[in-house]
């Protein structure tokens, strides 16, 4: 391959490439600004580890001992943000989506529920409004007030005042109850008995000692401990975004190399290259090489960023880091070759690339992590070589997979290259028309 | 110098050259004529290596043109009807890499380069963004940049295209000198004054085949004017191809 013109076609697109600012400016400022923007975003904070907490209001319209600690609960509680505003107020604080849910516990809230608690009594109904745009948030508040409702009406149910009233009063009832069977009336009675003396002995030492925590509590704790490169690094959401980022933008530009290709078809510039003696896979190679030196340089450049302002690492190899680039910067200037291959005028070859590029980087986890996707599309994104792409520049970065990670994604990425060249290779038109 | 032998190309159903011969000498200028659709612009591309003929050979000094990567080709200039020029590069920056094209390097390509803006005259602009050009100027530098590897035979589609009077006196100038200095040049245009100022034969293409190859007098003399004087090539041209419309 003919060395000298080989270097002057890389070099002249370079000095393309750089002399066009709005290029320069897509291709390395625009995604550094957006990566740091889904960084902030999916990140929690970077390494601060303390997660956002749910705007909650909570309206408490019984104001009983268990609503009351019910709403105590929620407050002490690390995921809830809570607001107790009026009931009107919470609608249109959820209407407006600056709450994500509002509780209401209504009147007789707290009566009702211990009565349930022990028996088939009617069961309260503890409204969430909740704004429909929000669904995750709903289920951990239901999730998380599950568990502040359980823990308040148990607590007050063996250890109330409401609770010895209630039972008091349920236990009459029962033994003169003729619609119960007597196994069961005497079962509830031996239990309900237990209870009442459980009180009267524990008020009997509540003077001497310690109270004791009374009522249902978690019958466990968590340790959460992030699996990534090691147990003193913190997940850094700003690898994966300028992963992502990067390798979009980079796609862009490849997808634009490729429409100017075309461009330069109609401009009668190949026809000169042609009348050269060199052959045409080296004119081919040429652009090959000046993509695939642009799009490396994108990547590190955008990482590079991340390093010094987000303080990004790479956790795993080095050499993995750098291998899965170069593929990547292969794939990406080969998927141009094949878009100047298959694009029949400069026009269609820009709107169709666009949504070719919009669609490999949203199934390819660029935008957000592929774990959110249902299985069969985590199946199907396989295909995708962004996927392999992010996924493996993730598994070099916080995951802190070693080199043997590396392995697979360049396999892949080079196989996708080697697939695009050797299409573009069979289908490029040298001549207009 | 260039000899071209029953060239045929066709295209589908469509014979777009079918058997086209003539040949250019040293120092001298073949004015290739034709229609819209006669072949010309596809003899060239043959001649140029662009397109492979599907019969017929090109000779250069008697060896065959063939590949994409003949040496021989080096031998051969093309300076195409398009403006065949990065505008975001400078004039020597567009040089650089045609010259490079054909692994010139170094102080030879420096002074390819020097030679051939001169040659133009465009020495003073050189390190100017080529957008900044004027027609003209792009038309002169679109010349230089197909002489840089000094080849012997030029091949010139339509290359005063759009250009100013200035400028295309300009580059007959430049023709001559080139011609002056032993360079074969086949030249291909619909403007008749410049074939009767510069050409020293004169190939007349039509349905993709030569109709007439001659000096210009020699053509001239093929057609009776009323009166007994010298018919125009133009007069000689319709009188050859018709005149019908053939876009």
């Amino acid at each position: 391959m003919a060395v000298i013109p080989l270097l002057a076609m890389v070099r002249k697109d370079l000095q393309l490439f750089f002399s066009d600012r709005r290029s320069v400016i897509v291709s390395f400022v625009v995604p550094i600004a957006i990566a740091s923007f889904f960084g902030a975003v999916f990140s929690g904070g970077g390494q601060n580890r303390e997660p956002a907490r749910i705007a909650v209001s909570i309206v408490d319209q019984d104001e009983s001992a268990i609503s009351k600690a019910i709403v105590s609960g929620a407050e002490s509680d690390k995921n809830l943000k809570v607001s107790k505003p009026a009931i009107d107020e919470a609608r249109e604080a959820v209407k407006k989506g600056n709450t994500a849910v509002a509780v209401v516990i209504p009147k007789g809230f707290g009566e009702l529920s211990g009565q349930a608690f022990f028996g088939d009594g009617e069961k309260p109904v503890l409204t969430l409004l909740h704004d429909p745009s929000k669904s995750t948030e709903l289920a951990m508040v239901r999730g998380v007030m599950t568990q502040h409702v359980m823990e308040a009406v148990s607590q007050e149910m063996f250890g109330g005042d409401q609770g010895r009233k209630l039972i008091e009063k349920t236990l009459p009832q029962i033994e003169s109850s003729t619609s119960m069977a007597p196994d069961q009336k005497r079962l509830l009675v031996d239990m309900l008995s237990s209870v009442q003396k459980f009180y009267k002995d524990d008020s009997a030492t509540a003077t001497t000692e310690k109270p004791r925590r009374r009522g249902l509590t978690m019958p466990y704790t968590v340790d959460e401990e992030a699996m990534t490169a090691g147990s003193n690094i913190a997940y850094n959401g700003y690898a994966h975004s300028f992963a992502g980022m990067a390798i979009q933008f980079l796609l862009f530009a490849m997808a634009n190399i490729g429409v100017e290709m075309l461009l330069e078809r109609q401009r009668g510039l190949w026809s000169r290259l042609r009348s050269a003696p060199i052959a045409k896979v080296t004119l081919l190679a040429g652009k090959a090489v000046s993509g695939a030196v642009i799009s490396l340089m994108i990547l590190l450049v955008s990482f590079g960023f991340a390093m010094i302002v987000f303080g990004v690492r790479i956790q795993g190899s080095a050499a993995g880091f750098l291998g899965i680039s170069i593929a990547c910067a292969l794939m990406a200037s080969t998927f141009g070759l094949l878009v100047a291959a298959l694009g029949n005028s400069p026009a269609t070859a820009r709107g169709v690339t666009t949504l070719a590029v919009l669609m490999m980087v949203m199934l390819g986890g660029a935008w957000v992590p592929t774990f959110i996707f249902p299985a069969w599309l985590q199946q199907f994104t396989l295909i995708v070589p962004v996927r392999w792409a992010v996924d493996g520049l993730d598994a070099m970065t916080w995951r802190g997979i070693g080199l043997s990670g590396a392995l697979m994604p360049v396999a892949v990425l080079l196989a996708f290259a080697a697939a695009f060249w050797t299409i573009a290779a069979s289908r490029f038109r040298w001549t207009e028309g | 110098m260039l000899t071209i032998q029953h060239l045929r190309k066709s295209f589908g159903p469509l014979v777009a050259v079918d058997d086209v011969s003539f040949g250019v000498e040293r120092g001298t200028l073949v004015g290739l004529l034709g229609p819209n659709g006669a072949g010309k612009t596809t003899t060239v591309s043959m001649i140029a290596g662009l397109t492979t003929p599907d019969k017929g050979d090109v000779l250069v000094e008697g060896a065959r043109l063939s590949g994409d990567t003949d040496p021989k080709k080096r031998r051969i200039g093309l300076v195409p009807q398009d403006l065949a020029l990065y505008e975001e590069l400078s004039a020597r920056a567009n040089l650089r890499f045609f010259g490079a094209l054909y692994s010139l390097s170094g102080g030879a390509l420096d002074k390819a380069i020097g030679n051939a803006v001169d040659l133009v005259g465009l020495s003073d602009r050189v390190n100017d963004r080529v957008a900044t050009y004027s027609g003209g100027m792009k038309r002169r530098l679109n010349l230089a940049a197909g002489l840089l590897h000094d080849p012997d035979v030029l091949l010139l589609d339509e290359p005063t295209v759009g250009v100013d009077p200035q400028s295309r006196n300009a580059i007959f100038d430049n023709l001559e000198t080139l011609k002056a200095r032993g360079k074969a040049l086949i030249y291909t245009t619909h403007y008749m004054e410049e074939v009767e100022r510069l050409a020293d034969r004169i190939v007349v293409m039509d349905h993709g085949r030569v109709i007439a190859e001659d000096t210009l007098e020699g053509l001239q003399s093929r057609v009776a004017v009323v009166g007994g004087g010298k018919a125009t090539l133009e007069s000689v041209f319709l009188t050859l191809t018709g005149r019908s419309l053939r876009d």
